[in-house]
């Protein structure tokens, strides 16, 4: 469980990011953390494994202060999966850059070895085992560095960003792989722009802007309220767009998903659906 | 990181920064000569302080006391390496001179960062590029230059996220002997070399496309003039560079415990 208290956080340079952050993540949760360019997301998700600690306040991890753990500590129960894999890959063979961070943790060789061709087979890279990561293309570098984080079982992983850059076909096998991982039991954490790709998950959302948490909710409530996105500068999803100007013809006005607004409608014309 | 934080540049409006990046060149130029004429702690010290008027005039102040506190781990290897050597060299004694002597070499070295930080703390990018054109250097060269200087903030926040990233997989920089932390920053090194490289094709395809290099006869909206304030620099320098270069020829510098009561 995570739980933010009251953080504060400035950067050395004197901007000021988060600014009473109050937040409490259960075990087992999907969080998706919204808002616009410089809202403090980044800089929120940080504090989870200790790469910034609060300027004021506590952010508690299973109920131990980060001040009081190292990063390494930390990220062995969270890990993070950075927006950019290029910020990561450095090994020779993709197997290498799995393995790198099972090293670091202190693993044995037979459960390392166990553990890569575990994280190779979930993320479909068994063919790119002994391949150089440089010479992958852009969303297979990203499942990469997915991989060489999944590879260690995390209980929290935090995604920053990861639909950028991913062709529609890639967000969807995303979308089902991060759903899987959170019916497994993971607690799974993830800043995002994307407001469809949120939709299409139905987390727990977490609005944010100018470094404050200004609402959260469930995906139905969040997404729907015009008032609330317009403050973090966000459009509502596509579909919620056409049932709010279906509003007057007495239709439901919360509605965030394709398939069920496809029902509704089929529905609303007598057709059979 | 913060050595590179002191370098960049921040736009201010300050009679130091209006100043002809060409002359502030020279003044860099002087100081970096005179800094090397002297070995003694005495002229090292008070061209340490001559500087000081400049930066309190430009207000970069804060920024300047950063660089230096990024360049004082180097400065303490530097005073500890001359020491040491010294200490082996001149025969296994401690004296007042081994130590004042590293202190002047250490000085040097904090002399030389402090004018430099001070240049590029208020000179623009633009503005360098255009004095290093307006002297006649081919344009290929500022412009090489100029990318360099512009791309070391770039390349410092890079570093910072990429530490991040190997600290979240479990990288500890800053554990083992010596050989071990070393080898610690390959994780850092090689994503940053990579990427650099990397952007640098961008670069220059992107520069490509908008037409570089397409009339070999350029020409600038700015044209740099001298002004009286870089006259009285240009002065300055000129007045330093010949005080350093009489009291090196004629005075025997004293030691700077001559002065203290020790």
């Amino acid at each position: 469980m995570i739980e933010v208290k009251d953080v504060h956080f400035t950067y050395p340079t004197g901007v000021k990011a988060l600014r009473e952050i109050c937040l409490a993540v259960q075990d087992g949760e999907f969080v998706a953390i919204m808002g616009q360019n410089g809202a403090g997301k980044t800089t929120l998700v940080k504090h989870f494994n200790g790469l910034l600690k609060p300027t004021e306040g506590e952010v508690f991890i299973d109920g131990v202060n980060t001040r009081n753990l190292s990063i390494a500590n930390l990220s062995r129960k969270v890990g993070f999966v950075f927006q950019n894999a290029d910020y990561q890959l450095f090994c020779e063979t993709v197997e290498e850059e799995i393995a790198f961070a099972l090293r670091n943790f202190g693993f044995d060789e037979k459960t390392i070895k166990k553990r890569v061709t575990w994280a190779l087979n979930l993320l479909d890279l068994m063919q790119y085992r002994k391949t150089s990561p440089f010479m992958l293309s852009g969303g297979e570098r990203k499942r990469v560095a997915l991989a060489s984080i999944l590879a260690w079982d995390p209980e929290v992983i935090i995604l920053d960003e990861p639909t950028i850059g991913q062709d529609y076909h890639q967000k969807e096998r995303l979308r089902q792989f991060i759903v899987q991982l959170n019916t497994q039991g993971k607690t799974v954490i993830m800043v995002t722009h994307d407001i469809e790709f949120v939709a299409d998950c139905s987390p727990r959302v977490i609005l944010m802007s100018q470094g404050k948490i200004v609402a959260e909710g469930v995906a139905e409530e969040i997404l729907t309220n015009v008032n609330l996105l317009a403050q973090a500068s966000i459009l509502p999803p596509q579909i919620t767009q056409i049932f709010l100007n279906l509003k007057d013809l007495g239709l439901p006005s919360k509605v965030i998903n394709v398939h069920e607004g496809k029902k509704i409608l089929l529905n609303f014309l007598g057709a059979p659906a | 990181m913060s050595v590179f934080e002191g370098l960049r540049f921040r736009r201010v409006s300050s009679p130091i920064h209006k100043l002809d990046p060409r002359v502030k060149f020279v003044y860099v130029c002087t100081a970096f000569v005179v800094a090397v004429m002297f070995n003694e702690l005495i002229p090292l010290l008070i061209l340490f302080f001559i500087q000081i008027p400049f930066i309190l005039t430009a207000r970069v102040q804060r920024e300047w006391i950063r660089s230096m506190k990024g360049a004082s781990l180097l400065a303490l290897i530097i005073f500890v390496t001359n020491l040491v050597s010294r200490y082996l060299y001149t025969g296994h004694v401690w004296s007042v001179p081994l130590v004042e002597y590293s202190l002047g070499m250490t000085f040097r070295f904090i002399v030389l960062v402090e004018s430099f930080s001070i240049f590029f703390l208020t000179t623009s990018p633009d503005h360098l590029s255009l004095a290093l054109e307006q002297s006649h250097v081919p344009y290929e060269l500022c412009f090489a230059f100029t990318t360099a200087v512009r791309f070391v903030p770039v390349l410092a926040e890079e570093a910072q996220t990429i530490m991040d990233a190997q600290r979240a997989r479990g990288l500890e920089l800053d554990r083992g002997n010596f050989i071990k932390r070393v080898k610690n920053y390959i994780p850092i090194l090689i994503p940053l070399i990579v990427n650099s490289i990397r952007r640098s094709l961008q670069l220059a395809e992107a520069m490509e496309s908008r037409a570089w290099g397409a009339s070999k006869k350029r020409t600038n909206l700015y044209i740099l003039k001298l002004r009286g304030g870089d006259f009285g620099i240009i002065l300055f320098s000129l007045l330093t560079l010949s005080i350093a270069i009489y009291a090196k020829r004629y005075i025997l510098i004293p030691s700077i415990f001559a002065f203290l009561p020790i």
